[in-house]
């Protein structure tokens, strides 16, 4: 196994696979149009082994012959226009993009949430790159010790071709959905992680940690391994808005928790409100395994994702705690899937979601439980908030129970910010604006908790603002 | 006490309509600094409804004039009537989950005084009243009245009142749903509040709390009126005799 490279290695491996020293290739980006000439360049731009090649190309026959799916937001759905997008870009092209195209909104909430200036430039698409490498070359000494390996998937693919071949797309086959099949023809950045046997990796890992990589693609693709008794925290996004002139966002994110280990998975994203938010994330847990998806959504034109879990060992546990804010004009479709495979194994959802103006949340759940898993325990809770008569929600929970044994909750709640609590709110000083806000914090505060201090404070901020102007 | 002419609250003809029924029937009530005030009356006379209406629901449609330290506050919001120093206790608290009552109550007491009180200081205070309240430290990081029991959400009220130190309060039946030790605990609060010149209306339909709570001045409310007014002595009489020999009072139309 090749050993993980140091920074300076990295540095240079990334002036190799770049070419920062060729002209022609430093500009390269596909036409835009997806077809097998362009799966062809992309992978062999990225110099991949054959096996990749051809799981790229099959993965676009599958995209081409699959339908849109026809549940979901099929209005939306409808209006991306497949032609219209360049599927793959070189991280140094990104940077195309000017300051002075970033909406003013955007600028606005940078300004707001106080993010640095390199930072917002990385954000906003200006720059490719973020680099903070004083956090990343401490945290990478550690992580090397321990035997973890954490690249960005193409290296991850280069440099440990046989974890990747025995894991890759085991989770999410390219034919899973059509978003999945775009995904595996295309994909390009994403995190590659694996965490030995009983290793714990004490801090989160951010994507922000790895430099010089392409960690805001289009079409990520991101899988982590926890083996036996290992333990992983994995944070994906910020709060800060992203922004991109790229509509369609698909990432697929593929967790394997092995025996006894324990994988938290947090997201918390901002999409400006152009992107349509497509992502598959599933993982398989075995045998006494934890797997946790806390996943926070904000902002984007449509999110449709519904991250999973596959409980396959016995005692596994699965839990997805999640939370969507659509403002107005946004359509958040979220939710998650829970699937009993082996006898006592639980899982637990806790979905949360906060529809504004004409903004549009809906739950879309799955538990299934096969027959023979006895003794499994599965718990769904719905809690929607209404801002303003013309918000929507809607869930649509599915039960596939094929065992007698098995203890199943499920609780919907939907409320609007009650006359009454704001009358006593206010009844004690506290204005209409800010007694408003306190209960839509509130109303997350579950979701928060769970969130590392900085992301928490973060995300409250950001509430604060999109709840500016919501009287009514 | 303070019986100079200066009435910390006052208030002249008010009538409440809820939808197209009127509620409150004309009331007038002058209250001085420091001053406890009763208001003793059978259920659905209209009692909280008055309450409500003089904080400023929103709901309640109130006709007459409301005055606070001398200034008219008739059509003020509720916040801005809190700001200025008017408080209520519910009857009903409701609950606010995922706010706790200590983060609730910073933020109630930075408006109410018009300036952000440094966190050290304020939780200083903050477990220094529930501490007079007998309450366990745990409650400030409980969410806000989720899941208390009746004593205990009264028992936040009163917290309120003592940290809010307003000039005047609404007390709705305070007192109900309260074992003896929570009553004298409330009690103790309340007569705090009137030590630091607090002036307090009480709703209550017991005489219970007026064993522990002294009121100066007794009023009996009856279908949405005050029917009759007096000293202490009236309590024990309602206590004694119910409500119904002050029936041809109420239908006559006041004292
Ligand atoms: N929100 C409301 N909508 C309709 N009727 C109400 C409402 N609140 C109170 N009422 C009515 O007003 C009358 C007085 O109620 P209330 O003020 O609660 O009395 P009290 O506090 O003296 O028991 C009752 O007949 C009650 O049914
Ligand atoms: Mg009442």
């Amino acid at each position: 196994m090749a050993s993980t490279p140091t920074v300076a290695d990295i540095g240079s491996d990334y002036n190799r696979r770049y070419g920062f020293h060729d002209p022609e290739e430093y500009f390269m980006r596909t036409p835009k149009g997806l077809s097998h000439e362009v799966v062809e360049a992309i992978s062999l731009l990225k110099k991949e082994p054959e096996w990749m090649r051809e799981f790229r190309h099959k993965a676009l026959d599958v995209f081409l012959a699959k339908p849109m799916p026809t549940w979901g937001d099929t209005a939306m759905l409808s209006e991306i226009d497949f032609d219209e997008i360049t599927y793959y870009v070189r991280a140094t092209e990104k940077q195309e993009t000017s300051w002075d195209e970033v909406p003013e909104n955007v600028k606005r909430t940078f300004d707001r949430l106080g993010i640095p200036e390199a930072e917002r430039k990385f954000l906003a698409g200006v720059s490719a790159q973020y680099e903070s490498e004083v956090v990343y070359h401490s945290v990478k000494e550690e992580l090397t010790k321990q035997g973890v390996i954490f690249l960005d998937m193409d290296s991850g693919l280069r440099e440990h071709e046989d974890i990747v071949r025995r894991h890759f797309a085991t989770v999410i086959p390219a034919a899973d959905n059509k978003f999945s099949a775009l995904n595996s023809a295309v994909w390009s950045g994403g995190s590659f992680i694996y965490v030995p046997k009983n290793t714990e990796v004490a801090i989160p890992l951010q994507a922000y940690f790895r430099i010089n990589a392409e960690r805001m693609g289009q079409f990520e693709r991101t899988l982590i391994i926890a083996d036996e008794g290992a333990k992983v925290h994995y944070i994906e996004g910020c709060t800060a808005p992203v922004y991109s002139t790229n509509s369609l966002h698909s990432a697929v994110v593929e967790l394997i928790a092995m025996k006894g280990a324990r994988i938290r998975y947090t997201t918390i994203q901002n999409w400006s409100n152009n992107i349509y938010n497509m992502v598959t994330k599933r993982a398989v847990a075995h045998e006494d395994a934890v797997v946790e998806w806390v996943d926070g959504n904000i902002g984007s034109k449509l999110t449709m994702k519904y991250p999973a879990v596959i409980l396959k060992g016995e005692r596994a546990h699965g839990e997805v705690l999640s939370i969507a804010f659509a403002g107005p004009g946004q359509h958040q479709d979220a939710g998650a899937k829970m699937t009993h495979l082996a006898p006592n194994t639980t899982s637990k959802i806790t979905s949360k979601s906060i529809s504004k103006g004409t903004g549009r949340s809906s739950y879309r759940g799955l538990v299934k439980v096969r027959k023979g898993a006895h003794g499994c325990k599965t718990s769904v809770q719905c809690d929607a908030l209404l801002i303003g008569g013309a918000a929507r929600t809607d869930t649509y929970p599915t039960m596939e129970i094929a065992e007698d044994q098995v203890r199943v909750e499920h609780e919907a709640r939907v409320s609007k910010i009650g006359d009454e609590q704001l009358f006593y709110l206010r009844s004690r000083g506290i204005r209409d604006d800010q007694a408003r806000l306190m209960i839509v914090n509130g109303f997350i505060e579950p979701f928060v908790k769970e969130l590392p201090m900085e992301y928490a404070v973060e995300l409250n901020r950001l509430i604060e603002l999109e709840m500016e102007g919501s009287v009514g | 006490m303070n019986h100079d002419s200066n009435p910390v609250f006052s208030c002249a003809g008010v009538r409440i309509h809820i939808g197209e029924k009127e509620v409150v029937k004309g009331v007038d009530l002058t209250v001085q600094p420091g001053e406890i005030h009763a208001i003793m009356g059978p259920n659905g006379s209209g009692k909280s409804t008055l309450a409500n209406g003089l904080m400023g629901h929103p709901a309640y449609a109130v006709e007459g004039t409301v005055t606070l330290a001398g200034e008219d506050v008739s059509s003020l919001p509720p916040d801005e009537k809190a700001r200025r120093g008017m408080f209520l206790a519910f009857q009903y608290p409701v609950a606010v989950p995922g706010v706790t009552v200590a983060s609730f109550l910073r933020a109630a007491v930075s408006a109410v005084r018009g300036a952000d009180v440094p966190v050290r200081e304020f939780r200083k205070e903050l477990l220094e009243r529930m501490a007079d309240l007998e309450m366990d430290p745990a409650f400030a990081g409980r969410y806000l009245n989720d899941g208390f029991s009746g004593g205990e959400k009264k028992r936040v009220e009163i917290l309120q009142l003592l940290m809010l130190k307003p000039r005047f309060a609404l007390l709705d039946e305070t007192d109900s749903g309260l074992d003896i030790d929570a009553l004298k605990v409330v009690a103790r609060g309340i007569n705090t509040a009137a030590s630091n010149d607090t002036g307090m209306v009480l709703v209550t339909h017991y005489q219970r709390l007026l064993n522990y709570v002294h009121p100066h001045v007794v009023h009996v409310f009856m279908d949405g009126r005050i029917v009759r007014t007096g000293g202490p002595e009236l309590a024990l009489e309602l206590e004694e005799r119910g409500y119904d020999w002050l029936e041809p009072a109420a239908a006559a139309g006041g004292v």
